[in-house]
């Protein structure tokens, strides 16, 4: 570390990437970044989920290639082909999960990796860490096993781990969303210690005021684009108020060049009428892995679109199972139509009429290996008249599976066809017939446009605009705030699993959802 | 993602071309199950060669008894009738995606019980319904053995390989003890159960040894195969197999329908068990277990969870195991002999499987 230590901090970047583009089938995760990675810099990327920070991060640490655009490494160009290559280069990732084996001491940890042949080399590895962690003023203890260390202590591991091996580029990738506050600003202060050794850091996160805290440049991404940059001359000359109020018009602010931007057209929804979808105070127990939901109240009206906006995995996906019926309610009430349907089972639910779009299209929406025509009834199995005394009438589900496929346009090469064959959009078309079929009445969407191409993005939000249309309740869940403000009456917004507000879709909505969304007051 | 530019009228008119297509699946279906078949019986023979053995010899002595000689194919199909009932349960369990690894505790314990239960009702009943009653005693026996896994796994997610693998090793345990302590028969000196009289047993097909288990074997795995490919309730049993998250999306019931799963299967089992004594064995000696159970789910495995295929898949069993036994006497090949082929025709089918799969991978990209 010494060596760095010493070494003067010069302008020139250590790592640049120039118009970088990578794609997905069905998506583009990034398009055209360039981005300047500079010693001495904590650079921050910033962005919702799907922006595509962890592509981008990938593709650094050399577990993607880019499909266009050149990275360069001390300004040669340089394709990062493997971890290996890239730890070799001097670029470390500590990743948002932590990669530690927890059955091995700390001390084991970080000797792995080593020549197979050689015996661990204990004590220079004792010396070398017992340096770094001098200058960094933290303590590690060695011995420890990493099962007995806290998160924030596991961090510092994996951190050592890179400085270990002579990192000169460090990138922290989510790395505050497992600690406590205390946590977080033990890390802003280590990654200030490291910097001013001469590291580079890249820090991902999408919390802003972390951002504002921490960062010596900041580069914002939505939906794979770089949007806007502040460099450390303007970071330093603004205040914390003044950053996060551009980094919110940076990440909330309209694209002049949206493709998807359409005016909403006016469309008046009864106030006088009886809502069809009533929920109150429903409530939902956290797991382990997953928020739980409080006091989830709103009501929905024939004709209206309700938008719930939100950073993903605030609850979104517990609030459209919990309405389902997929996932057990603790508390609250859901009435369709003024009529209690809390404790009835799926099947009855949808039988009423609620119908939930699921966002994970193969992983429950449909059963992959299955052919396109069954997958249209996977939700009416036994269901006359396509199953008859519980027999199937083969004639019957190709007929009405034919009639689906044209009327929504399906492109499949047959109707045998294994669903998971098909692209994102037909797959969703799929969906899209089977819940918007006779006898729908309320339909959830959970990001009805998620990894979709414009196109079929824009297919499936007029859809959900003739639904409405038809008079049906629409509840609307999408990480897209473009998407919602193109489409809904009203949009809630929901943190934490709770609702923290909810805007009347007018000219500054905007701006008053992208604030609830970050945790300030609209 | 491109935009599909393909017409959906395409749907329909793609319909009728499919015919040739799916005749080109079958071939090549066959093609790459024979194939294996084939190379595996190669070396296999080498594997004779190097122990001393003629391979040649050992084939002809295995297709002789098995097969070509009346008195072998007798055998060869009387051994079906257990083995197909076996098959029938496994492909239940399976197409479900449950691994019923359990069939030879269940297999025991239905054996054991129709045992015990078809001398005593045949005395008091009349003999179609005396055997009938010991048929549902020996499934009731099976399912409620089941029932361990099932609840673990429906309630509580428990891994059902392993806990049904564990069940069978009671399962044949208990077996062997009601067999010595309740149910032995106190006219012999040998521990075994009483022995149901030949008369009383299951009609023998025509003028032959074969029993009339057979039929009930095939009618128990054509109408499992109908019920897996035509009812609902078979596609809700595949959705939970194929998917479970999508089955709960669906709104189906997964824990009743992994009961249900278990209890058919288990007591398809059990039936295996009853026709075997009822229909051929007659009592059940101590310390008795043909392991059968294990020995099924390979050909399971090679039809594919197909009715129709595993027939002819346990039918090669039954051929192999058969003319193996007989085959083994003669050329002091060890009795276990037929195993090892059968694995080897495993390990070269599930390669030349890999094999096909990267090569299409590899033409696609």
């Amino acid at each position: 570390m010494s060596s760095l230590s010493s070494s003067p901090v010069d302008i020139s970047d250590i790592v640049a990437l120039e118009g970088v583009t990578k794609r997905f089938p069905g998506i583009v995760a990034n398009d055209g970044i360039d981005l300047s990675i500079r010693p001495g810099e904590v650079h921050v990327l910033l962005g919702e989920n799907g922006a595509g920070k962890s592509t981008l991060i990938g593709m650094l640490s050399g577990l993607q290639q880019p499909d266009e655009g050149r990275i360069l490494v001390d300004g040669k160009p340089t394709p990062i082909t493997s971890p290996r290559h890239a730890l070799a280069l001097g670029i470390g990732t500590v990743f948002q999960h932590m990669m530690l084996v927890p059955t091995l001491t700390v001390a084991e940890n970080l000797l792995l990796g080593g020549p197979w042949w050689q015996r661990p080399r204990t004590e220079e590895l004792e010396a070398r860490v017992a340096e770094i962690t001098r200058s960094l003023g933290i303590t590690v203890k060695l011995h420890a096993r990493v099962s007995e260390l806290s998160l924030g202590e596991q961090q510092q591991v994996e951190i050592l781990r890179a400085m270990v091996r002579n990192s000169r580029l460090l990138i922290l990738d989510e790395s505050t969303s497992m600690l406590t506050p205390t946590g977080i600003e033990e890390l802003g202060a280590l990654m200030r210690r490291l910097v001013e050794q001469g590291l580079a850091i890249v820090f991902i996160t999408h919390k802003l005021k972390e951002a504002a805290a921490f960062g010596d440049r900041i580069s914002v991404l939505k939906l794979g684009r770089k949007v806007g940059e502040i460099p450390p001359e303007r970071f330093r000359a603004l205040g914390e108020q003044e950053i996060i109020s551009e980094i919110v018009e940076l990440m909330f602010g309209k694209q002049k060049d949206d493709p998807e931007a359409i005016e909403r057209p006016a469309r008046a929804v009864d106030a006088q009428a009886a809502p069809l979808l009533q929920v109150a105070d429903l409530t939902v127990a956290p797991t382990d892995n997953a928020p739980g939901l409080s006091s989830i109240s709103f009501d929905i009206r024939p004709g209206e679109i309700l938008g719930i906006a939100g950073i993903d995995g605030n609850g979104q996906k517990q609030l459209a199972e919990a309405l389902a019926g997929q996932r057990v309610a603790t508390g609250g009430s859901v009435r369709l139509e003024g009529v209690s349907i809390e404790t009835l089972s799926v099947g009855e639910r949808r039988q009423r009429g609620l119908r939930y779009l699921t966002d994970d299209r193969l992983g429950e929406g449909t059963v992959g290996t299955f052919p396109v025509s069954i997958n249209f009834f996977l939700k009416q199995v036994g269901a006359a008249p396509f199953w008859r005394g519980g027999v199937e009438q083969r004639a019957e589900i190709d007929k009405r599976a034919a009639e689906l496929v044209r009327e929504y346009d399906v492109r499949t090469p047959s109707l045998k066809t294994p669903v998971a064959r098909l692209s994102g959009g037909n797959i969703q078309k799929v969906l899209l017939a089977r819940e918007l079929a006779e006898g729908a009445k309320v339909v959830i969407f959970n990001k009805p446009t998620y990894g979709l191409d414009l196109a079929n993005t824009l297919a499936s939000r007029q859809r959900i605009r003739d639904t409405a249309a038809r008079g049906l309740a629409v509840l609307l869940i999408s990480t897209d705030l473009e998407e919602l403000l193109s489409m809904c009456d009203r949009i809630a917004v929901i943190a934490n699993g709770a609702l923290v507000g909810t805007v009347a879709n007018a000219n500054d909505a905007r701006t008053r959802v992208g604030r609830l969304m970050i945790g300030l007051a609209a | 993602m491109s935009i599909d530019t393909a017409p959906a009228a395409s749907a329909t008119a793609l319909d009728a071309t499919s015919g040739a297509a799916t005749r080109r699946d079958i071939l090549h279906r066959l093609l790459m199950t024979i194939g294996p078949i084939l190379a595996a019986l190669v070396i296999a023979g080498c594997i004779l060669l190097a122990v001393g053995v003629d391979p040649l010899a050992y084939y002809g002595y295995v297709l002789e008894k098995g097969l070509f000689s009346p008195l072998g194919i007798q055998q060869t199909l009387t051994r079906m009738a257990p083995l197909l009932f076996l098959a029938a349960g496994l492909i239940v369990a399976f197409r479900a995606g449950m691994w019923n690894l359990g069939g030879d505790g269940q297999f025991l314990l239905g054996a054991v019980t129709a045992a015990a239960s078809a001398p005593v009702l045949v005395q008091i009943l009349p003999a179609w319904l005396a055997l009938f009653c010991s048929f549902l005693i020996a499934m009731l026996v099976a399912i409620i053995w089941s029932l361990v896994p099932a609840l673990l796994r429906a309630y509580q997610g428990v891994n059902e390989i392993i806990t049904t693998l564990m069940m069978t090793f009671l399962g044949t345990s208990l077996a062997n003890v009601l067999v010595k302590l309740v149910f032995r028969d106190p006219g012999t000196t040998v521990p075994q159960t009483r022995t149901l009289p030949v008369e009383d047993r299951l009609p023998r097909l025509f003028e032959t040894t074969i029993t009339s288990g057979l039929l009930l074997g095939l009618a128990a795995i054509i109408i499992v195969h109908l019920v897996m490919t035509r009812t609902a309730f078979g596609l809700k049993l595949r959705i939970v197999g194929a998917n479970p998250r999508a089955a709960v999306h669906a709104g189906l019931g997964v824990p009743g329908l992994t009961i249900a799963v278990f209890a058919i299967s288990a007591g398809l089992a059990g039936l295996a068990g009853a026709v075997d004594i009822i229909g051929v064995q007659g009592n059940v000696r101590a310390d008795w277990n043909p392991a059968y159970g294990l020995a099924v789910i390979p050909a399971v495995f090679l039809a594919r969870m197909n009715g129709f295929a595993a027939i002819g898949f346990v039918f090669l069993l039954s051929v192999l195991s058969i003319g193996g036994e007989s085959a083994a006497r003669r050329l002091g090949v060890p009795n276990h002999f037929t195993l090892v082929l059968v694995s080897i025709v495993l390990i070269v089918l599930a390669l030349a499987e890999y094999v096909d799969h990267r090569y299409h991978q590899s033409r696609k990209a």
